[in-house]
């Protein structure tokens, strides 16, 4: 394979994404709005502390943002009869599944990192190790965007569906997460629970880097997420190329 | 070198065979027409040779690069239009056309020179900033062949390029495709219209329920069937189907205010008509004779008749 044409052709399948799906006036205001309306729903009217559960709103946004567009573009493009001209184009499956993913992920750091610096202006947020929590960063929204990828990749070009689909496993992952209960106050079958949640990691590492009290070690939750971004991209391959093989 | 080399073929989608050991081989510099009826199997096999959907079995070259082993390098030497083309309704035109052209590796100048030329060329230039959601179905047609020619394709691959389109799309459709044929692209080409087929295409193969059934020139189609030809005559008032039956005579059909008088003998035919036109007191019209045309060829392959 000639790699060079791969990397570029995963550009501008990112570039396409972004100018169509996320550079959108509305996609951008409700990204922006959407976290704010999480504080206050979350924080207003209720004595939390804000130093020990910011990580977890921190995670929560990244994980909406990152993931809120990727699930619908594949669907929509089948709809739209876009995305056969996109196939036939100089790309293969895996520059299509990483371009959707890498624009998931650049749009969930873009507006996630705008939320950040807000928050530690107007909250005087701790920050332990900046480095740490850059990586997080993007580490957290290639994780999502993955899973944005994956949740796109069933056989269906009704962007409907997929939004159910969405919906149902997300919400999930976000319940048996540490985002509501630390992980240090939970124990047996929570603690269970909770480890099957990829956002529980990437919330560990947000304390890690903002608070400095992580459960995990840092590079525990960096493996964990690392080999559930694997998985992810070989599921959506996997299902993807069947497709293909369908022509569906 | 073969522009495209498709081997043996084959596609099932559940118990149905789409296509059966399909084989086609397209040298440079010509342009080839694909013919079917409906659910022949053309789209399943464009779709096959443009990498879109993966065989069962047989393998797609394109000037020598396997679509399913190097699918980057081999789709790099092809500019596609799928069925039903459409482009990306909230970019412009020109940016639909340029990025497309990033696909292809070209640098931003040539990018932009191109596009300016194809736009001109399919008379886009003055919508080139709207958005292509604001475009009549012809005019994103245009738009659609645009992305495939941007990267001036070896090879050009166009699944009914001129269906739905009004007469002055469909000229200017028809005119680019010949235009990219002198410009060296060897063109593959679906269609349901015949005669575009006859006026375009150096080579037919015609396509039914998923396998090939002739293969070659327009013309050598047509004389496939030399030995079938037809009389039209209209009478000037209504007959029936009885005044047609006479030796030599194998069958007529009503076509349009006419009929057509298929037979072995175009002579012999004439007379008995005129004969019968005598005896019944009607008057002839008009009456011509033929030779089959492309038309009657392909609804005699596909089993139409």
């Amino acid at each position: 394979m000639d790699w060079k044409i791969f990397a570029r052709s995963i550009v501008v399948v990112t570039e396409k994404n972004m100018r169509i799906y996320y550079f959108k006036g509305p996609v951008v205001v409700f990204g922006l709005l959407f976290p704010l309306i999480m504080f206050l729903t979350f924080f207003i009217g209720r004595n939390l502390d804000i130093i020990l559960f910011f990580p977890g709103f921190l995670g929560m946004m990244l994980f909406f943002t990152a993931s809120s567009v990727g699930p619908l573009i594949t669907p929509w493009e089948k709809r739209e009869k876009t995305y056969e001209r996109l196939v036939s184009l100089p790309v293969i499956l895996e520059s299509i599944i990483i371009g959707d993913l890498m624009a998931g992920a650049i749009f969930g750091v873009g507006i996630t990192t705008i939320v950040f610096v807000i928050s530690a202006v107007l909250l005087h947020l701790p920050l332990a190790n900046v480095g740490l929590l850059a990586f997080s960063f993007v580490l957290g929204s290639i994780t999502f965007a993955a899973l944005g990828t994956l949740l796109a990749s069933p056989t269906t070009d009704n962007p409907s569906n997929i939004m159910m689909l969405s919906s149902l496993v997300r919400l999930p992952l976000i319940f048996v997460s540490g985002i509501f209960i630390p992980l240090s106050q939970l124990g047996g079958w929570e603690w269970i629970l909770t480890s099957l949640s990829p956002l529980t990691y990437l919330v560990d590492l947000f304390h890690a880097s903002l608070n400095g009290d992580a459960v995990y070690p840092p590079w525990v939750d960096v493996l964990v997420l690392m080999a559930v971004i694997l998985v992810f991209i070989w599921c959506a391959k996997v299902i993807q190329k069947r497709n293909l093989v369908k022509g569906i | 070198m073969d522009a495209i080399e498709a081997n043996n073929l084959s596609k099932s989608f559940g118990p149905v065979t789409a296509v059966d050991d399909v084989s086609i081989v397209i040298p440079e510099g010509g342009i080839f027409g694909f013919l079917g009826p409906n659910g022949a199997g053309k789209t399943t096999t464009i779709r096959m040779i443009t990498g879109v959907l993966i065989p069962d079995a047989g393998s797609v070259r394109i000037l020598g690069t396997d679509v399913n082993k190097d699918p980057l390098t081999a789709k790099l030497k092809m500019g596609v239009i799928p069925e039903n083309g459409t482009v990306y309704s909230d970019l412009t035109a020109e940016q639909n056309i340029l990025i497309t052209a990033k696909f292809f590796g070209m640098d931003r100048a040539s990018r932009e020179k191109r596009a300016g030329e194809i736009l001109d060329r399919l008379g886009l230039s003055e919508r080139r900033n709207d958005m292509v959601r604001t475009f009549s179905k012809g005019m994103r047609q245009r738009i659609s062949i645009a992305c495939a020619i941007v990267p001036s394709p070896p090879v050009l691959i166009l699944d009914e390029p001129t269906t739905g389109l009004d007469v002055y799309s469909r000229r200017l459709v028809i005119d680019t495709v010949r235009h990219m044929n002198e410009e060296g692209s060897t063109i593959l080409l679906t269609t349901h219209n015949i005669e575009e087929a006859n006026a375009l295409c150096t080579t037919i193969s015609i396509i039914d329920r998923g396998k090939i059934v002739a293969t070659g020139s327009p013309e050598k189609l047509k004389k496939t069937f030399d030995t079938s030809r037809y009389v039209e005559v209209s009478f000037d008032q209504p007959v029936g189907q009885a005044l047609f039956s006479a030796p030599g005579i194998t069958r007529a059909e009503p076509w349009g205010d006419k009929w057509r008088v298929y037979t072995d003998d175009p002579d012999r035919a004439v007379k008995h008509l005129a004969s019968a036109a005598e005896q019944n007191h009607l008057t002839i019209v008009s009456i011509a004779t033929s030779n089959p045309t492309l038309e009657e060829a392909f609804v005699r392959l596909t089993g139409g008749v």
